[in-house]
C-alpha cells in the first residue's frame, strides 16, 4: 500500500493545531510538530517558544531577514513574532519547569498506555538525545504526542511497555496520529477520535493495548 | 582590569591537556568560533568539554571531535553530528547525555555556589540511575549536581573593556550560565568597545565573571538555513 507520508504528516499537524486554545503559550518540538505552526489559525493569538531562549517564534525569514543569530531549537533560521522576548537557556527551562508553558507537542518513537514515553535513542543504533524533552514533559501542562499510528515496518508504535529508554514515566495525556486521537487515563487509553474512517477494531489491530471506547 | 588578546591562539594559554571546558553555544549559534579553533590549532587533547551540542561535523566543537582532542563530553543534543554519534556508538568517546534544562541549571548553580538541586527531568529513566530521587509534594524529583570548570569559553555580540557583556538575540543561550561557571573566563566578542559606553541597563553578563577578551571576526555559519518560500 502506498502511503503519502506528506498528507500523513499533514493530517497530523492540522489535528494537532486544534489542541491549542488562543492566549496558549506553546512549545513544538524538533520536526513534524514544528510544522504544526504552518496551520495555526489566525484567530488564535499563541505565543510560540523556542527552549534556546525565544518566545514568539516568528515565521521563516526572507532571504534579506535571515540571521545566523536567530534560530529556533531545530536551529532554523527563523524570526521573531511581535512581542517576542529573548533570554537565556535557563531562563527557558525555568518557566517550562515552572508549568508556565500551556502545551508541548513532540514526537515519539513509542508511547505506553501508562502515559510512559521514548523519543531519545535506540540503544546501538542511534543516540539523538533528549534535548529539551526530558524538562518539557514534566513541565508543561499539557503533553501531546504526534506521530504515525504505527512504525515503517507496520508494528504499534502506541505500546503496553515501551522497549527503548524512557523520556518520561506517565507524562503524556493525548496521542495523536495519523489515524486517530486517544487519551491516557487512569482506565487506560481511551480512544477518542477515528481521524481516517477505520473503525474501532482496525484502530485496535493497530494498537497493542486495549482501548477504550469512548 | 581585564587581559585584552589580539590573538585566538595567545588567549588560550594556560589551558592544559586534560582541562573541563564549559563553551556556550546552541548549535552552532553564538559559538566562539575563533576560539575553539585555536585549540584545534594548538591540539590540547583529553578534554573534557560541557556544551550544549558539539557542533556539526566540520565546524564549531566538532573540529576538537574529528581530531581526537576530546575524551568526554557533556551534552544535551547529539543531533545530525554523524561524527559524533559514530564515535559514540562506538565507545570512542565517553558521554554523558543531560536533559537540556538539567544541564542549563547544573551550570547556572555551578557558577551561583549552589552544589545540587531536584529537578523532575529524567524521573523514572536512564538519566535518574544511581542518583538521588526524593518527593517534595506526592512527586518525584532527582538531585543533579552543579557543573564548574578549569575554563568557559563564551561568545558575546558586545563587550567592553570591563568584562560586561550583550549577547544578541537566540545567540545568547547557555552563554550567561557559563560565562560565570568557569574558573576562568575567556569571552570573544564580536564588538569591543570602551567600558562607561555600554547602557548598564542592558548589560547581560557583569563583567565580574570575565577574565580574558578578544574582539574577533566570526563566520556566523548557519546550521539549518530556512526561508520562506518566495
Amino acid at each position: 500500500m502506498a502511503v503519502d507520508r506528506k498528507a500523513m504528516r499533514e493530517t497530523i499537524a492540522r489535528r494537532a493545531e486544534k489542541e491549542i486554545q488562543s492566549g496558549d503559550y506553546v512549545n513544538l518540538g524538533i520536526g513534524m510538530p514544528t510544522m504544526v505552526a504552518n496551520y495555526l489559525s489566525e484567530d488564535k493569538q499563541v505565543m510560540l517558544q523556542s527552549e534556546n531562549g525565544l518566545l514568539g517564534i516568528g515565521p521563516y525569514p526572507s532571504e534579506e531577514e535571515l540571521d545566523p543569530d536567530l534560530i529556533n531549537a531545530g536551529k532554523e533560521t527563523v524570526t521573531a513574532a511581535k512581542g517576542a522576548a529573548y533570554f537565556s537557556s535557563a531562563e527557558s527551562f525555568a518557566m517550562i519547569r515552572g508549568e508556565h508553558i500551556d502545551v508541548a507537542i513532540l514526537g515519539g518513537m513509542e508511547v505506553a498506555e501508562n502515559g510512559d514515553l521514548a523519543n531519545w535513542m535506540i540503544p546501538g543504533k542511534m543516540i539523538k538525545g533528549m534535548g529539551g524533552a526530558m524538562d518539557l514533559v514534566h513541565g508543561a501542562k499539557k503533553v501531546i504526542i504526534i506521530m504515525d499510528h504505527v512504525s515503517r515496518n507496520g508494528t504499534p508504535k502506541i505500546v503496553k511497555e515501551c522497549s527503548l529508554p524512557l523520556t518520561g514515566k506517565g507524562v503524556v495525556d493525548r496521542i495523536i496520529t495519523d489515524r486517530a486521537v486517544l487519551d491516557v487515563t487512569d482506565k487506560g487509553l481511551v480512544l477518542k477520535e477515528i481521524l481516517d474512517g477505520s473503525s474501532f477494531e482496525e484502530i485496535q489491530e493497530a494498537t497493542e493495548p486495549e482501548l477504550i471506547k469512548e | 582590569m581585564k587581559q585584552i588578546f589580539s590573538s585566538p591562539d595567545e588567549i588560550i594559554e594556560g589551558i592544559e591537556d586534560g582541562a573541563t571546558i564549559l563553551v556556550g553555544g546552541f548549535g552552532l549559534c553564538g559559538i566562539p568560533e575563533n576560539v575553539i579553533q585555536a585549540l584545534v590549532r594548538k591540539g590540547t587533547k583529553h578534554l573534557t568539554i560541557v556544551s550544549n551540542n558539539c557542533g556539526v561535523d566540520d565546524w564549531g566543537l566538532g573540529l576538537l571531535l574529528e581530531k581526537k582532542q576530546i575524551d568526554k563530553i557533556y551534552a544535551s543534543y547529539v543531533g545530525e553530528n554523524k561524527e559524533f554519534e559514530r564515535q559514540v556508538i562506538n565507545g570512542e568517546l565517553e558521554v554523558e547525555l543531560v536533559p537540556q534544562g538539567t544541564l542549563a541549571e547544573r551550570l547556572r548553580a555551578g557558577g551561583a555556589g549552589i552544589p545540587a538541586f531536584y529537578t523532575p527531568a529524567g524521573v523514572g529513566t536512564k538519566i535518574a540511575e544511581g542518583k538521588e530521587v526524593r518527593k517534595f509534594d506526592g512527586r518525584e524529583y532527582v538531585l543533579e549536581q552543579a557543573i564548574t570548570g578549569d575554563v568557559s569559553i563564551v561568545r558575546a555580540h558586545t563587550g567592553d573593556t570591563y568584562g560586561n557583556l550583550i549577547y544578541r538575540k537566540t545567540a545568547q543561550n547557555f552563554n550567561p550560565m557559563i560565562a560565570a561557571a568557569g574558573r576562568t573566563t575567556i569571552a570573544e566578542v564580536e564588538h569591543l568597545v570602551e567600558a562607561g559606553t555600554l547602557d548598564p541597563h542592558h548589560i547581560h553578563t557583569p563583567g565580574i565573571y570575565v577574565n580574558r577578551m578578544i574582539e574577533a571576526e566570526q563566520e556566523n555559519r548557519v546550521e539549518r538555513r530556512t526561508v520562506k518560500e518566495a
